[in-house]
């Protein structure tokens, strides 16, 4: 084992394995921590260690993206939104808490387990030929050669996305 | 099955993908306020995006199609995240809580 762990594999499981870890662990914060600051700190963390798997999936262009959208861009806005509106920390006294996470439990639980069920049962055929790399320089043609009509929705609905959150924003203000 | 390679195994993505999804589900029954249910929202997303990356890398013949699905999830997401933070701060201005079980003015 020790042997192993010295070549570059080794080496690159240890940190995949790391990179999960950061995933669960983060994903676990997100949602069980009291304080929502807390929460979009371990968002972030989760989200990092989606980055790295994306890495490992032979995407380091999606995995800097992921990074500068998600823990950049949304990360940052969640967190502004949680200092500006100021909840109460924690459940407030009177509230009662329910059924709701127990059913939550239960819910979550089953569908991880069937998802995984089904993913670990299921025979998936691997393709007999591979087109291309799935390099970045692919990608980037793709993006403006077959998918250049998505490409153009997509600014579309951002266009909207930032109208839209602007004029939110100014209602109910003078 | 290694343990130390298992990151070239298409089951490792979907167990933390399923997981991921599994986490959002339960947090988004679980929060009692709306920027926990957005959080929530947002691992729901990168649990199907992860899927859609593992099957891209393992399975299709055209590697490019995931990576462009993925990046196009991520566009969506954040747009959803900027509407519904914008939701959210109109919510607080008007109600001065973002507690879900506060917003009950439409209740019968």
């Amino acid at each position: 084992m020790t042997q192993e762990l010295l070549t570059p594999q080794g080496l690159g499981g240890l940190v995949f394995l790391a990179i999960g870890a950061a995933t669960v662990i983060g994903a676990l914060i997100a949602v069980n921590a009291k304080s929502l600051i807390r929460a979009v700190t371990g968002l972030c963390l989760s989200l990092i260690g989606v980055a790295g798997l994306y890495y490992f999936l032979n995407s380091p262009f999606l995995a800097l993206m992921e990074i500068l959208i998600y823990v950049g861009a949304v990360g940052v806005a969640i967190a502004f939104a949680v200092m500006l509106a100021e909840p109460e920390q924690g459940d407030k006294p009177g509230r009662a808490i329910g059924l709701g996470p127990f059913f939550g439990f239960i819910g979550g639980g089953m569908l991880v387990w069937g998802l995984v069920v089904v993913g670990l049962k299921t025979k998936w055929p691997a393709a007999a030929v591979k087109i291309n790399t799935g390099s970045m320089l692919a990608v980037g043609k793709a993006l403006l050669g077959s998918y250049s009509m998505v490409f153009e929705l997509i600014s579309v609905v951002l266009l909207m996305a930032i109208i839209g959150a602007l004029a939110l924003g100014r209602r109910g203000r003078d | 099955m290694d343990i130390l390679n298992l990151s070239s195994h298409l089951n490792t993505y979907l167990v933390v993908g399923a997981f991921l999804f599994g986490a959002g589900f339960y947090g988004l029954i679980n929060r009692p306020t709306l920027i926990g249910m957005l959080i929530s929202i947002e691992l729901v997303m990168s649990g199907a995006s992860l899927n859609f990356m593992a099957f891209n890398h393992f399975l299709a013949p055209d590697p490019v199609m995931g990576q462009i699905f993925a990046l196009f999830i991520m566009g969506i997401a954040a747009a959803e995240a900027a509407i519904a933070l914008s939701i959210i701060m109109a919510v607080y201005r008007n109600y001065k809580s973002i507690a879900a079980e506060d917003l009950n003015d439409l209740k019968g």
